[in-house]
């Protein structure tokens, strides 16, 4: 830990998204002390108000949207559903996925042939239309995000996870840990967990951009976290239809996405390289 | 290689079956489609009549055999809302889609191709850094924000491309990029990762030492076994277009399938979303299926292994 602590100070890049990340989880733990307005107080008068660096009033600096709340507010309280469901799908799903794709790769035989054909299966809907198709029958929660969302990562830790599992499972520690009477379980978590992990974190801090991507895209489209939670991606697409008269509210909420998901690909990026140094070039 | 079709083909069909049953019995997650259909503003009369004549009264087990015997035929039912035959609404629609989606693809191999290859010869160059940089911005950001500032820049400020609907090429640019933007990026950086991993071949080697000029190396030697794995990644990549022709749809308002899917879920018409998303699962299959097999074509390893 310390010694990734260590490579990880050389890279300039990786330290920075490592520090944009940290300050996005800082304010969205503490948003209640950060917000200056209750992000769903609704205030017509100030409607569409230009942020107040742009010639806007006082008070809200990042201006307001259609019904007058304060877009900063409302900025700081959607980093919390971005990243609750970010983390909260990646564990659910790589977790499950990675699970039965080290059972799979483990026992072979038929568990790995209905493992596998369930993951050919999922691969084969495009992740984001079967979310938009579950979550309209559904209906918006913020649950029953985190379950379509999962439910779309699952298969791509399953395939590496099995993959990994299967050469592992050739390496003479193994043939020798089972010469010795190690029960499968005990194998699979002294010897097979610990070797196949590296790759596994690598896809978890892709499926983490892609799946804050994917939320913030469902909430666009209005099928994601009900509307009246500040979300990222509600934001962008109530002031979407504002895009003329005011821009501010159609675009700053983008702006800490792209800031977010920029941060964890580098890290990713960076990560990749780390575990596999083979690739640095 | 008979064999292998042979497998692969069947392998298909059995996803296909899935995928249809998958959307099938999908409606019953809500409980009760015809509850979720009409809403609840009904008497408990109407609602039974609406049951009666969705069919929904019948075994569950009648329903599905017979789903699947009018999905082999083509038929995807009737929409609830506009009373026409589902596989006719995706058709008048697909033409637009497939227009999206081509120019986008041909956005992307335009694009991604060459920067791949530049950045991997001119590897830590400033040009690669910048690419590669650049694409990585490209990758973190999300589709419909990106959508949003080519409407606001291009077409509210310049007033210089339209903004929406369906028609003249100008209509097609801003969707396109939008659309594109996000593959090309990943597939650049393949492309790029797969031409660094072949220049380092021995034959690439044998080129050079052989006295051909860095050109024939590149282009004649390198960049065809580069290209192998990006073929596949296409074929994936097929999928996240799509999906994000959802979105690229909605931001535009272009008339495809991905606007067809959003207003037949925000009008409760389950048939329609049924429909839609079998085809473009089926679709997405199919495109695997045609990637695998010139897959298969271009790199014989595949084929006898």
């Amino acid at each position: 830990m310390r010694d990734l602590w260590r490579v990880l100070k050389r890279s300039r890049l990786a330290m920075a998204g490592v520090l944009v990340l940290g300050v996005i989880v800082l304010v969205a733990l503490a948003a209640p002390l950060l917000a200056p307005f209750d992000p769903e107080a609704i205030d017509i008068r100030n409607r569409l108000a230009r942020p107040a660096w742009f010639g806007g009033p006082e008070g809200h600096p990042l201006g307001t949207d259609s019904v007058g709340r304060d877009l900063l507010s409302r900025i700081v309280y959607g980093a919390r559903v971005s990243l609750f469901v970010g983390v909260a799908t990646v564990l659910v799903g790589g977790l499950f996925g990675s699970f039965l794709g080290i059972l799979a790769g483990f026992w072979r035989g038929r568990v790995e042939t209905i493992i596998m054909r369930l993951v050919d299966i999922q691969l084969a809907f495009p992740s984001i239309l079967l979310a938009v198709a579950i979550m309209a029958i559904l209906g918006p929660s913020l649950w029953n995000v985190i379950f379509v969302l999962s439910l779309a990562t699952w298969a791509p830790f399953c395939r590496v996870a099995r993959g990994q599992t299967l050469s592992v499972c050739q390496e003479d520690y193994i043939t020798a840990a089972r010469a010795i009477g190690a029960g499968p379980w005990s194998i699979i978590r002294r010897h097979v967990v610990p070797n196949v992990i590296g790759p596994l974190i690598v896809i978890a801090s892709f499926a983490l951009a892609t799946n804050i991507i994917n939320e913030a895209s469902l909430s666009f489209l209005g099928v994601g976290v009900p509307p009246t939670t500040p979300t990222w991606g509600g934001m962008l697409g109530e002031g979407r239809n504002y895009i003329r008269m005011a821009w501010w509210v159609s675009t700053l909420p983008g702006v800490a996405l792209m800031l977010v998901v920029y941060s964890v690909n580098v890290l990713g990026d960076w990560l990749r390289d780390y575990l596999d140094p083979t690739l640095i070039d | 290689m008979a064999r292998y079709l042979a497998g692969r083909i069947l392998q298909t069909v059995f996803i296909l079956w899935a995928v249809a049953s998958i959307a099938f019995f999908l409606t019953l997650l809500s409980g009760d489609p015809a509850t979720l259909m009409i809403g609840e503003h009904w008497t408990a009369e109407q609602v039974a009549a609406f049951r009666e004549y969705m069919g929904f009264d019948r075994p569950l087990f009648v329903q599905y055999l017979e789903y699947l015997g009018r999905i082999i035929q083509g038929d995807f039912g009737v929409s609830v809302r506009q009373q026409v035959p589902v596989t006719q609404l995706i058709l008048e629609r697909f033409p637009a889609t497939l227009q999206l989606t081509l120019a986008a693809l041909s956005i992307i191999l335009m694009v991604a191709i060459p920067v791949g290859v530049i950045s991997a010869v001119h590897r830590n160059s400033l040009t690669d850094r910048l690419a590669m940089g650049g694409a990585l911005v490209a990758q973190s950001v999300p589709t419909f924000w990106l959508g949003i500032l080519l409407i606001l820049v291009f077409g509210v400020w310049l007033r210089w491309l339209p903004i929406s609907g369906r028609g003249s090429a100008a209509n097609l640019i801003l969707p396109a990029i939008t659309l594109a933007t996000f593959s090309t990026a990943r597939i650049a950086r393949l492309v790029r990762a797969s031409m660094l991993d072949v220049l380092s071949a021995d034959y690439i080697r044998t080129a050079r030492a052989k006295g051909l000029s860095p050109g024939r190396v590149h282009y004649g030697h390198a960049l065809r076994n580069a290209l192998i794995p990006v073929v596949t990644l296409l074929g994936i990549e097929f999928g996240s277009l799509l999906g994000g022709a959802l979105v690229t749809e909605t931001v535009f308002s272009y008339p495809g399938i991905g606007r067809l899917t959003i207003q037949a879920i925000q009008a409760r018409d389950l048939p329609l979303v049924q429909g839609v998303i079998t085809f473009g699962a089926m679709l997405f299959v199919l495109a695997n299926l045609l990637v695998d097999l010139s897959y298969s074509y271009l790199d014989p390893r595949i084929r006898n292994a």
